[in-house]
């Protein structure tokens, strides 16, 4: 017997009683879900900023290697996506679109339609994402409704940079992952 | 070595193991107070598990949809009875693609098959890419905590072997520094690779997909830019619907370290063009402790590691006291249904305090399974049940201070009691500190006056 076979057939022989699976409410959260998602990103190590910090923050570090797959201003990228996700390794910034935000956690879901090559959010040394406020909703029950039977070959809720307390328990930001993430609210 | 006696070894250093039982009573604290943020947190506990009960008396078919599910997405299934299997398996794939170096990011599952030592000993270079990992894979440790590996360690015995092994300068101890220089050496090693290690956090029958939460960002580093992802997953990770990821992402990281989620918190459900995504399940005595009625519910395990911060004997014996893959209360649950006799001392290495099964996302009824293994060791030892006992008494924690009272009352006073009195001289876990002024009153009489 093949070891799946033998693995299937210990269980099946194990004497159980059927346990019904429960249904989720949604536990509706009666709360701001902008201030309290701008809350959250705070407490996970991200900022929340406007379009005009947005442009502040590009001019000032004078960044050459920016990826933008936003759309959603003018185009601020000044290299394309490349084939390979090792030529990331030097971006500096990349800027992509969210498609909703969670208030209650700050977590952002991002699919490989937002990320072209899955590598992008990781591998950048800066992530910003934007994100319209509307999107916003209350909790994790809300947003498994809102992505339903959404079909993403990789789908990923992102809700800071990159950060690891693995040091004495001293939080540092910039693990191996984007050095910070800022997400820009939009009211469109 | 039976775990009193590891336990001495760790109490050596006063200073140090102050710290740790200080600094992971700190993590527990976050972790009050982020679920008392929430209130349906018990009502989520609640479904967290009843959602495992119900995958616990139906795991055969949701493998069987979650297996199909997974094909249809293009993931390759192996499935692997034992260690040994599941070792083979990786290598088997790995030497399919040539490869001689891989990435790997936190996988208990994969220290429980000591798959490093395996793929070593066969020519292959493994890098543990979690920050902690990385720093017990340099001082050939196993981790000492399953969502800390290494907690056990100051922050100058992590400088003096980054030193050695990445050229840091000599006693610069400061973690930002030391996490950056990890940051560029682990760079190289990502960028490197060509195949990448995951655990698995959660697989989803429904829809075939699987989950890794990281705060490092280093699963998804490692297989974003390898060819090939080999997921190594135990059988028991299985939950039937997407929408059951919303109970236990909400409760996971909150109980792990007090934060709402985990920075990353990656779906994989089908490869990226031109890649691969091999999932391997595992059993590796899991259907055996399914068999076992008492003790069935430590597979609803989701591997937090709140009842380790949590537990006043971990707190102070350290990890590596347990001589177990899984150290602390959950540990001493899992390990004894593995070997028995090798892990004869570790349902003993606890209060009953029941702290454990307080702070359990999932409601396992830890401490009660750790009696059920006292008697089943007691039953099994026959007339050595005495000497058993004998050596109990005879290390570190003789009679236990929870032996006086009754498990229900240490249940209640643990919460309200503060640290000096459950430090006190009758618990020998406290030794090395100062006594404590004596009590004004015995706790009974303070338990009789307060328990309205
Ligand atoms: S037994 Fe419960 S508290 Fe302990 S690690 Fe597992 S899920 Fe977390």
């Amino acid at each position: 017997m093949s070891s799946r076979d033998s693995i299937l057939a210990k269980i099946k022989a194990i004497p159980t009683e059927k346990k019904p699976l429960p249904e989720i409410p949604d536990f509706e959260l009666n709360i701001n879900l902008k201030e309290a998602f701008i809350q959250s990103i705070k407490g996970n190590k991200g900022e929340v900023i406007d379009q005009a910090q947005l442009n502040e923050f590009l001019e000032i570090n004078r960044f050459t290697k920016i990826i933008d797959l936003s759309k959603s201003f003018q185009d601020l990228g000044t290299l394309d996506l490349p084939q390979d996700a090792h030529d990331l390794a030097d971006v500096e910034v990349a800027i992509i679109k969210g498609q909703f935000g969670v208030a209650e956690n700050g977590a952002i879901w991002l699919t490989d339609e937002n990320m072209g090559l899955r590598a992008l959010p990781f591998i950048t040394e800066h992530l910003v994402i934007v994100l319209d406020e509307k999107s916003l909703v209350d909790n994790m029950h809300a947003a498994y409704y809102k992505i339903g039977n959404q079909p993403s070959g990789f789908g990923l809720f992102l809700a800071g940079p990159s950060k690891t307390a693995d040091i004495e328990q001293s939080l540092v930001i910039g693990a191996h992952g984007a050095k910070s993430l800022q997400v820009v609210l939009t009211n469109l | 070595m039976s775990h009193p006696a590891k336990a001495s070894e760790f109490l050596e250093d006063s200073a140090k193991s102050k710290w740790h039982d200080e600094t992971l009573w700190f993590v527990r604290d976050k972790r009050d107070t982020i679920s008392k943020s929430i209130p349906e947190w018990e009502q989520l506990r609640e479904l967290a598990s009843q959602i495992k009960d119900n995958v616990l008396s139906n795991l055969d078919s949701y493998l069987v949809e979650f297996e199909k599910k997974a094909k249809a997405n293009n993931i390759h299934i192996h499935w692997a009875k034992d260690a040994e299997e599941h070792n083979q398996i990786v290598l088997s794939i790995l030497q399919q693609h040539r490869c001689k170096a891989i990435v790997k990011s936190k996988s208990i599952l994969t220290e429980e098959c000591h798959l490093n030592p395996f793929l070593e000993e066969n020519g292959v270079e493994v890098v543990d890419t979690d920050l902690g990992e990385r720093i017990v894979q340099f001082l050939n440790q196993p981790p000492s905590h399953i969502v800390l590996p290494a907690i056990h360690l100051k922050k100058r015995d992590i400088s003096e072997i980054f030193h050695e092994k990445l050229q840091t300068e000599k006693g610069n101890e400061d973690p930002t520094y030391l996490t950056h220089a990890a940051r560029v050496h682990l760079r190289e090693k990502f960028l490197g690779a060509k195949v990448a290690i995951t655990g698995v956090n959660f697989g989803v029958a429904e829809t075939g997909e699987f989950v890794v939460c990281t705060n490092e960002g280093n699963a998804d580093m490692g297989v974003h830019l390898a060819d090939v992802h080999i997921a190594c997953m135990g059988i028991e990770k299985i939950i039937p619907r997407r929408k059951d990821l919303g109970v236990f992402l909400r409760l996971l990281a909150r109980s792990a370290t007090g934060q709402p989620i985990t920075n990353y918190n990656s779906h994989f459900r089908s490869p990226a063009q031109g890649k691969q995504i091999h999932i391997v399940l595992l059993d590796n005595g899991r259907t055996t402790q399914l068999g076992r009625e008492k003790f069935k519910n430590s597979l609803k395990c989701i591997r937090c590691g709140a009842c380790m911060n949590t537990c006043p004997i971990y707190r102070r014996s350290g990890g590596y006291s347990y001589g177990s893959v899984v150290p602390g209360p959950i540990g001493s649950i899992l390990s004894p249904g593995l070997d028995l006799k090798k892990h004869s001392s570790l349902p003993f290495a606890s209060t009953l305090c029941g702290s454990c099964t307080d702070v359990c996302p999932v409601k396992i009824n830890i401490h009660e399974q750790l009696y059920e293994w006292r008697q089943e060791i007691t039953k099994d030892q026959g007339t050595n049940a005495k000497s058993i006992s004998m050596k109990i008494a005879n290390g570190i924690f003789a009679v236990p201070f929870a032996y006086k009272v009754s498990g229900a009352i240490m249940r209640g006073a643990l919460k309200i009691l503060p640290d000096s009195i459950t430090y006190s001289g009758l618990n020998t876990w406290g030794k090395q500190r100062d006594l404590p002024e004596t009590p004004k009153e015995t706790f009974k009489e303070w338990y009789k006056k307060n328990r309205s």
